[in-house]
């Protein structure tokens, strides 16, 4: 059943401060909404709980990318186009390009935006394996001032996060250090263009000597959040990567995840394609010793 | 201003559309693709899924492509908006347009005018693209009837304005 108008109010005070003002005054009353590639799916279906909305889409202050010295602040109404075509994020945050590049077709790229892919908290949405890879930082913003967090950690359950009702992203901080880095994305879907992951993967290492000094593995969809597989990383960090650090490699991230049997596809499909992109990307870097 | 019980809660909304400046009075949740339709008459504009999946109620805002089912119209505020009615120069076609009849890259029309307008999107930011090009900025719209070839090579003859050679037209 589709929505009706005219039970949704949606306000447009044209800057940050009249919305961080507004969220404040009745926290948790108002919905903000960017490119609306989310929320006006759920409205168009009758499935839109929250009736007031607040937009934020084009905003300046949201819609900047900052380049500093030790760090990139990607504004969090920014669009997947506006990340891809940047070109300091091409260079040293390739994942994130990626992810942006793949996530839904060009209309949807050019209005969805990062900030909403983090707090429509989907564990599979395309971008944030990628953030989590790239130890991704949150400035979040409320009439009370900003506060920053680790982005690990944001998500504290199925499309549970940390925001406050009062709070904006503002921002999303990634370290400018992964630049040497060997890292490996990918999505696998029914489709490209358009269909959500069954499984995606954002995996990024630093080899020296045959050794894997640094490792950072970062899957989507096969947990109620989007997962950083820890342990999988705790075993490989510190070895020379052969078949049989491989083999143990799958065997610990597949008992790290949680896959779930859903429209798109089954826990056991999850499991072994979850468990194949580690392997996939570990290869990848007993390889890359010889480049 | 507004006071009868139907028309309470909406909002005086302008937007230029094909170089026309409009104003209207709509629900500001209402959806672009309806006002565009039902209030301004462009049904070139089609709805197919509504969601954002099909991408056959394409029109380009502030020169960008968007699906008009998923924006509110009060987001369109100010800006201007292209549909597949404002692409034809008078009785000119827009040699996209002429490039789909030529190519026999429309059949039953419905996601036609969308395609166009992201193929016309895809242009303005590569002018010459490659069949991965065209491939991708096209895979947001879907076509049940022709099979893509034959808007591939629409698109390709359009950007080239010559028959580009169909060795090069299949699909990788």
């Amino acid at each position: 059943m589709r929505s009706d108008p005219r039970e949704y109010e949606l306000v447009a005070p044209g800057n940050l401060q009249a919305v961080v003002t507004l969220l404040a005054e009745s926290p948790g009353a108002w919905l903000p909404i960017a490119g609306g590639t989310d929320i006006m799916v759920l409205y168009g279906a009758g499935n839109l709980p929250a009736r007031k909305l607040v937009s934020i889409w084009n905003f300046p202050e949201l819609r900047h990318i900052e380049v500093l010295g030790n760090e990139i602040r990607i504004g969090a109404a920014c669009t997947y186009t506006d990340i891809r075509e940047h070109k300091i994020i091409a260079r040293e945050f390739p994942m994130l390009a990626q992810a942006a590049g793949w996530t839904g077709g060009i209309a949807n790229q050019n209005r969805g935006t990062l900030g909403g892919n983090i707090v429509n908290a989907s564990p599979a949405a395309d971008s944030l394996p990628a953030l989590l890879a790239y130890d991704a930082e949150l400035i979040l913003v409320s009439v009370r001032g900003e506060r920053r967090l680790a982005y690990a950690g944001f998500h504290t359950g199925y499309k549970k996060t940390r925001l406050a009702p009062d709070e904006l992203i503002q921002s999303i901080c990634l370290p400018r250090r992964f630049a040497g880095y060997v890292s490996h994305a990918r999505k696998v879907g029914s489709r490209n263009a358009q269909a959500i992951s069954k499984v995606c993967i954002a995996a990024l290492a630093r080899v020296e000597e045959e050794t894997v000094e640094e490792i950072h593995i970062a899957v989507g969809s096969v947990a109620p959040v989007p997962l950083r597989l820890v342990e999988t990383e705790g075993i490989v960090s510190g070895k020379i990567v052969d078949e049989s650090l491989v083999l143990l490699a799958r065997k610990t991230a597949a008992a790290e995840i949680r896959p779930i049997d859903d429209i798109r596809s089954k826990a056991k499909y999850r499991a072994a394609v979850a468990a194949n992109l580690v392997a996939e990307f570990l290869h990848l870097l007993n390889g890359s010793k010889h480049a | 201003m507004i006071d009868s019980p139907e028309e309470r809660g909406k909002s005086e909304i302008s937007f230029t559309v094909n170089g026309e400046r409009k104003f209207l009075f709509a629900f500001p949740m209402e959806r672009l693709l309806d006002v565009l339709r039902q209030q301004l008459g462009l049904t070139g504009v089609k709805e197919g899924c509504g969601e954002g999946e099909c991408g056959s109620c394409s029109v380009l805002m502030d020169g960008t492509l968007v699906n008009s089912c998923l924006v509110p119209v009060l987001q369109a505020e100010g800006a201007s908006i292209v549909t597949i009615e404002g692409l034809a120069d008078g009785t000119r076609m827009h040699k996209l347009q002429r490039a789909f009849l030529e190519c026999g890259g429309a059949q039953c029309g419905i996601c036609t005018p969308g395609m166009i307008l992201a193929a016309c999107h895809l242009l303005s930011k590569k002018p010459v693209p490659t069949l991965a090009e065209i491939q991708e900025g096209l895979s947001g719209n879907l076509c049940r009837c022709t099979g893509y070839v034959q808007i591939f090579d629409a698109v390709a003859r359009a950007a080239q304005a010559g028959t580009p050679p169909s060795s090069l037209m299949r699909p990788e």
